[in-house]
Order: structure tokens, then C-alpha cells, then sequence
């Protein structure tokens, strides 16, 4: 387990569960008759972070940041244009996602997993629930016949449905239900490593805090490490024990949530814990920031710091020279010129 | 506890709406989408509407609006709006909205004009062929006895208002040319270009980030103060309307479960939903505590719309249930002190 | 765990205190297990069902392929038989009354014998009312081998041998009863239109499901010949095709020509739909989640993406019969499609080409009403298909 705060820089020879290294995912923009090429969207540029076992890492920013292409970069559920994934599987051990063969992919799946954002359009409306549930065991050649079925059962009790529900079909289901669904199969055979993709973020305020309290759970259980990608920073106040913030394809800020949300360290995270609003009407007018304009376009990036257009600490060295991702703290990490001088505010109790 | 800021009492009232209902007939069943709403708006007030999917939160701005899509229909109720003619201060009249026919002149003539909307996804409101300006534009043009000109100056400045930037260019974009900030602001633009005396706004920002949330939230905040508009405040996010509304209607179910100023609904929520939900939300402290700490979410989940429940339509889910007297009798919207309701029988 | 699960469980399903209170039956459905349990194919029928006219049109056009099948049993006479003597004659009456007792007895009708209009010498037929013919189920006539197999003389109605035949519809210049010809004819003309689909679903699913699927080069090619086949007019190219037929082939073979000539150009819109389809399929995330899950291509594409628009390619082709029925009714009428003796409705019309035999024997153009009802017919189940085809929205 990850320790609450302070200095949990994860430890390469202990208990790392997942190393990203300068990973990229750059999207081609093809124009006219012939398909050229005339510019790439840099979706994810050049990341790296590592993941402990048993841990909960959280990838928050805005829209189109880039957190669903590294999410997905991860299990490869599409390529990577440059960069590396290593994976210790508890069975081939410490290997390169990017460059594994079909087979390998196949195996390492099992043990990384995926809960996607939308329940209604991951899960296969002409499947019933047994088939869906059971569809990683029976391609993977994990079980079937009356042992898949006895493995489905288990799951979905495990996610809390009955187990009677399994010869349903998918519109027999609520938003939440089927996100239950979505978990179980992710969790059917049994992964170290799973990576939600906005698990919560379709879902009514209640439902979301049944969901949350039940990837809490598991987590407990089975010792589930998880990538949790979300935009809401109040669910992941909750939830991730480290955060990393992304803006247009970079990393700009990664810690121990408790030191991101009270010590922030880069601009772009002050802003965005300000800009959320408090359900507190004796907070109202507190001093907000308001950020000027809107995110970048991955397409077109400014120059020098990406997030100079909109930031109120900016100085002219911002304009011309890309800051270093830096550690500005034991296991506190940020990409800022001034991120050492700079009195940012936090949350205060 | 009065139920604005000012102290200078309370301001008359604008919209009222008694006992509403607007079902849906379909071959599966009825369903009812707003289902007995009372609410009251008062001149220059933010009237928060809060509840989760499904409750019925946008049949009630659509049924204000004359705007329910068919086979949807109001069945019962009334809509009473205090209208005021800007020429002469002191002429007023009331109409009651639900009985006008769908087309009839004086609820086009009101709709857009005194009461307009403001919709969640932006591109429903704007024409995706036409140039925002032109659109806004045409808006004015329909409302108000002004000559084209006049019009396009009034647009023009209406953009201002919403800090459009650049709006003399933005003028002659089309909406695919915009971000979704700047077409939502265009979108409250055309709805403030005739200054309306109620803005419904049906979640305006639950489409936008963050960072372009807190823009939007804070610019309709100032367009309220500087004018006479009062704000029907549409939202299922907490934090949102702990920022906007003075006063807070809850619902569950198309009921109005709970109704009280914004402080209250905080501090002193009754109705056990509210409770919950206020629970149920994670929230930025957090960080500062225990990670083990779990969320005490409501327990189950909304019933199928086509579902009736007898008695409390929250008893399944409701920690505070009392058998034989919950899932007996409906409980009535009551007034526990001055502009406090609560519809529970836990203050029966 | 067991207690987490247990308290998972009262979490979802706290208290069964939903009451369940009547309402309308529907509501009961849609809340109850069979619906919870039905597959695709069960909830597209369900949603169809609910279109009545769709629902009609389906039992109209199932009950004109079921005569047409047993045509030679449903038709009163065999499609070749010539009355020499009555030909060109009127639909005959059926009467329930005598003319000149008055009284009532089972439907019959009288033997018309023709004269000749003293002014204009155009044969003209009389009833003759002393002879009266009654008409019986199940009567001898003709004789036939059904299908090529059941050798019968039955027919499901008409009146007795050697008296006088009965036209429900008249006879054409040559004598031959039309009632039964359209019988017959409607085979030709119904299923031409089935094994046009037929063959339009093959070439449509085929190329689109390819461009679709493996894009680049070979999408670019195909789509391109779509654009191509777009851009010709439709009429004038099956036109210039069909009279490149040899005149002389067999009637079978002509009757193949025809159907591939009609789905040339009616497959382009289908490819471009499965195009469409596939690629929208392809990044919806459950297929994304079925690769995680280490289903191979061949499962993804026929358990997830087939399944996914099989009921839009039906819809499609519904859709696409009735331009058949009017393309093969149309070359046939002009002379450029089949060739008699076959029989379709097209080369039924033949005989109404001029105006001249319209105005005498305007009975010849029953064949078009029949055209009309089974066009309308397939586009109302279309309609009603094309609204059922996604259960799920
Ligand atoms: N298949 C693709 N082709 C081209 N561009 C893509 C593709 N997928 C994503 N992008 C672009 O990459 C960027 C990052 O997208 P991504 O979906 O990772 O963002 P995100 O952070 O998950 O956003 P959201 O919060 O909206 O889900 C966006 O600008 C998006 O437009
Ligand atoms: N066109 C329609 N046909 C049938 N039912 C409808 C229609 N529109 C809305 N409803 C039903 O009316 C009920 C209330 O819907 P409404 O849109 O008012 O909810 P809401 O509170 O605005 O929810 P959301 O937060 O999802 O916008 C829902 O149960 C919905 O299913
Ligand atoms: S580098 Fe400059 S522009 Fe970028 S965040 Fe830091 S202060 Fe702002
Ligand atoms: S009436 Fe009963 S069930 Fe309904 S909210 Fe009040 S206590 Fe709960
Ligand atoms: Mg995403
Ligand atoms: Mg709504």
C-alpha cells in the first residue's frame, strides 16, 4: 500500500507495478484527396510515470488532455508512436507493453485491465450478461461451461448484482448497474492492474458514490492497483492516493494528492482546484481564479510553456523555453519555471 | 430567513408555478415526468433546481417555455407569469401560461422576449448554417420594433455583455467556427439580447470544463446583478448551485421534495434525499482525511420512470423509512417554517 | 468477503418494498423478465409489432407469395390456355341473383356469347341468361404438375369443365384468362425482386464490408466505382444493357440477366451503408473492450460487428425490392426485358401499349394496380422495419 503522503516516491526496486517512459501518441492530421499528411495532434506527449502496487493513480485535466489516449496506450489498446510500458506480470515478469508479440499482449491482458466511461456503449447490447462477463475467460481459454458460469456468478456478486441477473441482456440495466457490469468483467480474471477510464463520470451523484465506495472495496480485497482517469478533482480527492495533472499532452504536475491539493506547485493545478465549484454557500466569492481563454489546441501548441497564454504567473523566459519537469519535493514533481518561488494556494480545510 | 441578500425585503413575485404536471403517454406506459411541481420565482431572484437524472428538472423549464416535445403534455397545473410592460412601470398582468395554445401569439410573444432559455448543449439552440450574429440578430428583430441596424448594434453590444472576445468579428462566425465556451456565451447572448425578465438556464455548463464552467458561472452571476433578471437555475451539481442560487428547490421523481434558501439546503437539509445527496458527494476536503473513509451514498437506485410507488416515492431508498406509514399515504409538500417546505412524514 | 458482498447486495437491493401496483399491462412488460431476457431479434419483432400498417403490409406480401407459389392451384386456368372465342373479353359478373327470377342462389355467372356492334363491327359480349353457371371450390380445370412435382388438375375455384370459364379479370387479346396470368405473372415479378436483393445484399455486404474493413488502397478503389456507378442515370443504363440481351436466349437465362442487370447499380448504396456501418462500429468501445479481451478478428467481426447492422441491411433491401419489381415491370413493358411466353406483370402490360387497346380493354391494365399494392406494400413494412432495426437507440 501506498503510504498516505509525504515521501512515497515509488521505489523502482520494491513493489513498481508499471513504468511509463516518454510515452507519445502523436494522431496524424490528414488533409485533401490523397490523404497527406499535414500535421500530427500531439494527444500525449512524452510521459513518464511510475506506478506502485496497490496504489491508486489518478490522471486528471481537461477535455482532450490526453488522459483516455494514455489510458489506452497502456493495455495498447492502440499503438504508441514512440515510448515504453513496462508491465510486471506476475507470470512473464517485467515486460515491454509496445513490444510484445500477439500471444504475450494476450496474456499480459489479463492481468491489466480496462473499465471504460460509458456504460451504455462498452458493453455489447446483443450479449447477455453471462456471455459478456465471461467473454475475457472464454477467448483468453480461461474456463468454460459450468466453471465460466460459476466464475461469472462469483463476480457479480463480488460487484454486488445478483448472480440470476447473468442470462439478462444489457438494457435490462441502469447507468450504474451496468457500470457494476463493466467492473465485473474487468475484475473476472482476476488483474493486478486496472485502469478506469472515467468509471464515474456518466453517473448520478448517488449512484457515483456507490461506484466509488465499491472500487474502494475491491481495491481492499483483491489489491487492485489502479490508473483512475477522471476530470472531477473532487473524485479524485477521494479515491487516488497519488495524482498526476495533465495539460495538452504533457504531465505538468504529479504527487501525493494530499500534498497536490494543499502545496500545488504548478499554476494550471492551483487554477483548476480554484475553479471548482464548492458545495459550500458560505464559500461563495471566495477569490477564484479565472483562467483567460481556453486550453490549447494539442494540433497547435503555444510556444515555450504550453500553458503560458492563460497563466497569470507568466514572464517572458515562459514565452520562449519549455520548463523542465522537475522534482520540486520529495516525490512532488512539477513543470514550471517558477514553481520554487511561487506561493500558490491550496485547499484549506 | 428572507430569501435574498439585499435586506431590503422581499421582491414581488414573477413566475409561480402550482401544482404542475406534464406526463408522457407512451405505449409502455405513462410517464411522469414533472409530477405535482410547486415552485415561485421572485423578481431578480436565482431559484436553484437541483435533482439527479431523469426527475424531471428540464420538463419543467420545457413546460414553462410551451416547449414540451410531444407525445409530452401538460396535464394539470398552472404557470402563472407576472408580467411587466418595460414602457409603462406600472402595468402589469398576470398570465397563466399553461392554458395558452402551443401556438398562440401572446406565448410567442413572451417566449424568447420575457422568459428565455438557455439550453445544456449549445448546438441545439444555434443554427449550425447561420452566423451567430445573424441569429442573435434575427432574435431581436422578432421581439423588438427596431430597424436592422439598431438590431445588429444590439447584438453586437449583447456579445460585449457576455465577453465575447472580439465580438465584431465573432459576429460573422458560424458556430462550428466557435469553442464550446464561446458558443455557450453566444447562446446566452441570444437569450439576453431582449432582456428578458426570467433567464431559464438548463444546465448551461454541465458540457463545459471546469476552468470554462467557472468563466460561464461567473459571467451569468454578473449579468444578473447589473440587471432585473431573475435566473430559474437548472443543475444536478451542488457545488453549482451553492454558487448561483439564493433560493433551492430539490426533486425527486417530478416532486418537488424540498424548497428552502440556498444556507438551509446546506446547513439544514430535512428531507432525508437531501441529506443524501449532500452525502453522497465527494468533495475537495476529502484529501484532508482518511482515504479509507467511504461516502455514504443513498442506497439503491431511481425506480424505472414507468414505476408507481404508493406512498412516499423515496421510501425505497429512505434510511429514515417508517413502515406503514411511508409506503401508505404521499406525503404533502409542508411548510416547516417561513420559506421552508419539506414533503416528508417525518414533520407530519 | 462473504459480508461485503452481503452488504453490497442490501446495498443494491435494500428493501423489496417497490409496491407493485398495476398500472397498465405494458408497464408490467417492460419492467418484467421476459423483456430483462430478450435478444435482439425478439425486441426488433416487439417494436415492429406496433406498426400496424407495417404489420398488415407484412401479411399482405406474405399472402401474395403464398399464392404466387401455388399459382397453379390458386389460378382458375393455366396461363397459356387460349379461349379463342372469347377473347378480349370483359371481367365477367359474378351475380347472386337471377335476372329474370329474382331469386337468390350461390354465386354463379351466366355464359356470355359475342356479337358484333352493328356500327363499329368491335365484338361485343351478352350474357345469356338462361345459362347460368355456378361457381364451386375446389373445381377440375386445366391440369398441371404444382412445382414441378404434384401432378393435380384441382384449382381452388372456377366453374365446372366444358361450361363457361370464368374471368374475375377478363381476357387479353389472344383469350387467356388475366386473373390467372398475374397469378403466374406475379411469380416472375415478386421474385425477381428477392433474387435481385439476393444478389445486391451479396455484392453490397461483400464490397462494402471489405472497404470498410481493411480501408486504404482497396477502399479507395471500390469507393471510387461507387462514385462512378453513381454518377450513370439509372434507366437509360439498364436500359441500354437489357437491350444488349441476346433476343434469343432461354427464358431462364434471360430472366438471371435481367436481375443482375437490376442489382448493378443497386448495391452501391448498400456498400456504402456497411462502409459506414463498419467503420462507426469499429470504434465503438465495446468492440475496443472485446480486443482487450482477447477475442480474435473473426469473433469481433461476426459476433459484434454483423450482429450490429444485420437489421439494417434487411431494411435496406426491403427497401431496395420495390425498385426491382418497377425496374423489371418497366423493361419488360418497354420490350427490352423478358420475353413472352414468360409472364410478368411488366410483360402482361405489354398489351396496354396503346392507347387505342387501353380505351377498349382497359382491363388489361390490372397487372399496374398489382404493381402498385406490392410496391406500397414494401415500402409501408420498410418504413416499419427501417424504425424497428435499432432496439436500442
Ligand atoms: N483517433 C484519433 N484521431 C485523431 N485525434 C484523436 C484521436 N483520438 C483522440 N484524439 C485527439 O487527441 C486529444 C486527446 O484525446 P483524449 O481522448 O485522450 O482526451 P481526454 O483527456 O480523454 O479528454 P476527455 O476528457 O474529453 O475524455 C484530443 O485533442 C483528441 O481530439
Ligand atoms: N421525449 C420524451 N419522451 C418520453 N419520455 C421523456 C421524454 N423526455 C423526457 N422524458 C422522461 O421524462 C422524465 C424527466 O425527464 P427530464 O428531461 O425532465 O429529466 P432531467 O431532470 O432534466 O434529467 P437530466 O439531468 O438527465 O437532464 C424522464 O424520466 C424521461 O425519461
Ligand atoms: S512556466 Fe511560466 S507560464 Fe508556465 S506555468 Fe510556470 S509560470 Fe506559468
Ligand atoms: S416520507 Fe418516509 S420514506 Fe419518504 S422521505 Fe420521509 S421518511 Fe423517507
Ligand atoms: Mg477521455
Ligand atoms: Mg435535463
Amino acid at each position: 500500500m501506498a503510504s498516505e503522503n509525504g515521501s512515497n516516491t515509488p521505489n523502482p526496486s520494491s513493489s513498481l507495478l508499471l513504468e511509463i517512459r516518454n510515452l507519445k501518441k502523436h494522431f496524424p492530421i490528414k488533409r485533401g484527396f490523397f490523404k497527406r499528411t499535414v500535421g500530427y495532434v500531439k494527444a500525449v506527449d512524452d510521459i513518464s510515470l511510475l506506478v506502485e502496487e496497490g496504489e491508486t493513480l489518478g490522471l486528471v485535466g481537461e477535455s482532450g488532455c490526453g488522459k483516455t489516449t494514455t489510458g489506452r496506450m497502456i493495455l495498447r489498446a492502440i499503438p504508441s508512436t514512440e515510448g515504453d510500458v513496462y508491465f510486471r506480470d506476475p507470470e512473464l515478469g517485467r515486460v515491454n507493453v509496445t513490444e510484445l508479440d500477439n500471444q504475450q499482449l494476450n496474456q499480459v491482458r489479463r492481468n491489466m485491465r480496462m473499465i471504460f466511461q460509458d456504460p451504455h456503449a462498452s458493453l455489447n447490447p446483443r450479449m447477455t450478461i453471462l456471455e459478456l462477463i465471461g467473454a475475457p475467460l472464454r477467448a483468453m481459454g480461461l474456463a468454460k461451461g459450468t466453471e465460466l458460469e460459476d466464475r461469472v456468478a462469483d463476480t457479480l456478486g463480488l460487484v454486488g448484482l445478483a448472480p440470476e441477473v447473468m442470462r439478462r441482456y444489457p438494457h435490462a440495466f441502469s447507468g450504474g448497474q451496468r457500470q457494476r457490469i463493466g467492473i465485473a468483467r474487468a475484475l473476472v480474471c482476476q488483474p493486478n492492474l486496472v485502469v478506469a477510464d472515467e468509471p464515474v463520470s456518466a453517473l448520478d451523484v448517488s449512484v457515483q458514490a456507490q461506484i466509488l465506495n465499491l472500487l474502494q472495496e475491491l481495491q481492499e480485497q483483491m489489491g487492485l492497483t489502479y490508473v483512475f482517469v477522471a476530470h472531477d478533482l473532487s473524485v479524485v480527492a477521494h479515491i487516488c492516493d497519488r495524482v498526476a495533472v495533465m495539460y495538452v499532452g504533457k504531465l505538468v504536475e504529479m504527487a501525493s494528492t494530499l500534498e497536490l491539493y494543499t502545496n500545488p506547485k504548478h499554476p494550471y493545478t492551483e487554477a483548476l482546484l480554484s475553479a471548482i465549484p464548492k458545495p459550500d454557500p458560505r464559500r461563495r466569492g471566495s477569490a477564484r481564479i479565472l483562467l483567460e481563454g481556453e486550453v490549447a489546441n494539442p494540433a497547435d501548441p503555444p510556444s515555450g510553456c504550453y500553458f503560458h497564454p492563460r497563466c497569470a504567473y507568466a514572464q517572458d523566459l515562459c514565452h520562449e523555453q519549455e520548463p523542465a519537469w522537475e522534482e520540486v519535493a520529495p516525490g512532488h514533481f512539477a513543470k514550471c519555471h517558477f514553481s520554487h518561488d511561487l506561493e500558490l494556494a491550496g485547499v484549506v480545510a | 430567513m428572507a430569501s435574498n441578500e439585499n435586506g431590503a425585503g422581499k421582491q414581488e413575485v414573477l413566475l409561480e408555478i402550482r401544482d404542475l404536471k406534464t406526463h408522457f403517454a407512451l405505449d409502455e406506459g405513462t410517464v411522469r415526468a414533472v409530477d405535482g411541481v410547486d415552485l415561485d420565482v421572485r423578481r431578480k431572484q436565482v431559484v436553484g433546481v437541483v435533482g439527479e437524472s431523469g426527475c424531471g428538472k428540464s420538463m419543467t423549464a420545457m413546460s414553462v417555455m410551451r416547449l414540451v416535445p410531444p407525445p409530452g403534455q401538460i396535464v394539470e397545473g398552472e404557470i402563472r407569469f407576472h408580467r411587466q410592460f418595460d414602457d409603462r412601470a406600472d402595468a402589469k398582468d398576470i398570465v397563466d401560461l399553461a392554458q395558452f395554445e402551443s401556438n398562440d401569439r401572446q406565448l410567442r410573444d413572451i417566449r424568447g422576449n420575457q422568459i428565455s432559455m438557455v439550453f445544456q448543449e449549445p448546438m441545439t439552440a444555434l443554427s449550425p448554417v447561420r452566423t451567430v450574429g445573424k441569429q442573435i440578430t434575427e432574435a431581436i428583430l422578432l421581439h423588438q420594433d427596431v430597424n436592422k441596424t439598431e438590431a445588429r448594434d444590439i447584438a453586437i453590444e449583447t456579445l460585449a455583455r457576455v465577453k465575447m472576445p472580439n465580438p465584431e468579428q465573432r459576429f460573422d462566425d458560424y458556430p462550428f467556427q466557435l469553442s464550446g465556451g464561446m458558443r455557450q456565451r453566444a447562446v446566452i447572448a441570444m437569450a439576453l439580447a431582449c432582456r428578458p425578465q426570467l433567464l431559464i438556464a438548463d444546465e448551461p455548463t454541465t458540457a463545459l470544463d471546469v476552468t470554462t464552467e467557472a468563466q460561464i458561472l461567473d459571467l451569468m452571476r454578473e449579468l444578473q446583478a447589473e440587471s432585473d433578471m431573475a435566473i430559474l437555475y437548472i443543475t444536478h451539481n451542488l457545488g453549482v448551485v451553492a454558487e448561483m442560487a439564493e433560493e433551492v428547490v430539490v426533486m425527486y421523481l417530478g416532486k418537488v421534495v424540498e424548497r428552502c434558501d440556498v444556507d438551509s439546503i446546506f446547513y439544514n437539509p430535512k428531507h432525508p434525499y437531501t441529506r443524501g445527496l449532500l452525502n453522497s458527494i465527494p468533495r475537495l476536503e476529502d484529501v484532508l482525511q482518511d482515504k479509507r473513509e467511504k461516502l455514504n451514498a443513498i442506497e439503491g437506485m431511481v425506480p424505472s420512470p414507468y414505476q408507481r410507488l404508493q406512498g412516499c416515492a423515496f421510501h425505497p431508498r429512505c434510511p429514515d423509512f417508517m413502515p406503514g406509514v411511508c409506503d401508505e399515504a404521499e406525503p404533502q409538500l409542508i411548510q416547516l417554517e417561513e420559506g421552508h417546505a419539506v414533503r416528508c412524514h417525518l414533520y407530519t | 468477503m462473504t459480508s461485503i458482498v452481503a452488504n453490497i447486495l442490501r446495498l443494491i437491493n435494500p428493501r423489496q418494498r417497490a409496491v407493485e401496483t398495476p398500472p397498465s399491462p405494458a408497464t408490467t412488460f417492460s419492467e418484467s423478465e421476459d423483456f430483462y431476457r430478450a435478444g435482439q431479434w425478439q425486441l426488433v419483432w416487439w417494436k415492429f409489432r406496433r406498426h400496424r400498417l407495417a404489420k398488415a403490409a407484412m401479411w399482405v406480401l406474405a399472402f401474395f407469395y403464398f399464392v404466387t407459389l401455388f399459382a397453379e392451384f390458386f389460378a382458375p386456368h393455366a396461363p397459356l390456355t387460349r379461349y379463342k372465342d372469347l377473347a378480349s373479353a370483359p371481367p365477367t359478373k359474378v351475380r347472386l341473383f337471377e335476372v329474370v327470377s329474382r331469386s337468390y342462389r350461390s354465386p354463379f355467372i351466366y355464359t356470355i356469347v359475342r356479337g358484333r356492334d352493328p356500327v363499329t363491327a368491335r365484338p361485343i359480349y351478352r350474357a345469356n341468361a338462361a345459362e347460368p353457371n355456378t361457381i364451386r371450390l375446389f373445381v377440375r380445370g386445366d391440369s398441371y404438375k404444382m412445382l414441378g412435382l404434384i401432378e393435380s388438375d384441382l384449382h381452388l375455384f372456377g366453374t365446372e369443365k366444358d361450361t363457361m370459364p370464368l374471368f374475375i379479370f377478363g381476357t387479353d387479346r389472344i383469350g387467356r384468362d388475366i386473373f390467372s396470368r398475374i397469378i403466374y405473372g406475379g411469380r416472375i415479378s415478386l421474385s425477381i425482386g428477392l433474387i435481385g436483393v439476393a444478389l445486391t445484399a451479396v455484392f453490397g455486404v461483400l464490397l462494402g464490408g471489405i472497404s470498410g474493413y481493411f480501408g486504404g488502397a482497396v477502399d479507395e478503389v471500390i469507393q471510387r466505382l461507387i462514385d462512378l456507378l453513381y454518377a450513370l442515370p439509372s434507366i437509360p443504363l439498364w436500359m441500354s444493357l437489357a437491350a444488349a440481351l441476346p433476343q434469343d436466349w432461354p427464358n431462364l437465362r434471360l430472366y438471371f440477366a435481367i436481375t443482375i442487370i437490376l442489382s448493378i447499380l443497386n448495391w452501391t448504396r448498400l456498400a456504402r451503408i456497411v462502409r459506414g456501418k463498419i467503420l462507426s462500429l469499429r470504434e465503438e468501445d465495446f468492440v475496443m473492450a472485446a480486443r482487450l479481451d482477447g477475442e480474435s478478428q473473426w469473433t469481433i467481426i461476426t459476433r459484434y460487428l454483423l450482429p450490429g447492422f444485420t437489421s439494417f441491411i434487411i431494411v435496406e433491401l426491403t427497401i431496395a425490392i420495390p425498385f426491382m419489381i418497377l425496374g423489371e415491370t418497366a423493361l419488360s413493358f418497354l420490350g427490352i426485358g423478358l420475353q413472352p411466353p414468360t409472364i410478368s406483370w411488366g410483360v402482361m402490360l405489354q398489351d396496354a401499349q396503346d392507347i387505342m387497346s387501353v380505351a377498349q380493354t382497359p382491363w388489361t391494365l390490372w397487372p399496374v394496380v398489382f404493381v402498385v399494392i406490392a410496391v406500397l406494400m414494401f415500402n409501408f413494412l420498410g418504413d416499419g422495419m427501417r424504425d424497428a432495426a435499432d432496439p436500442y437507440h
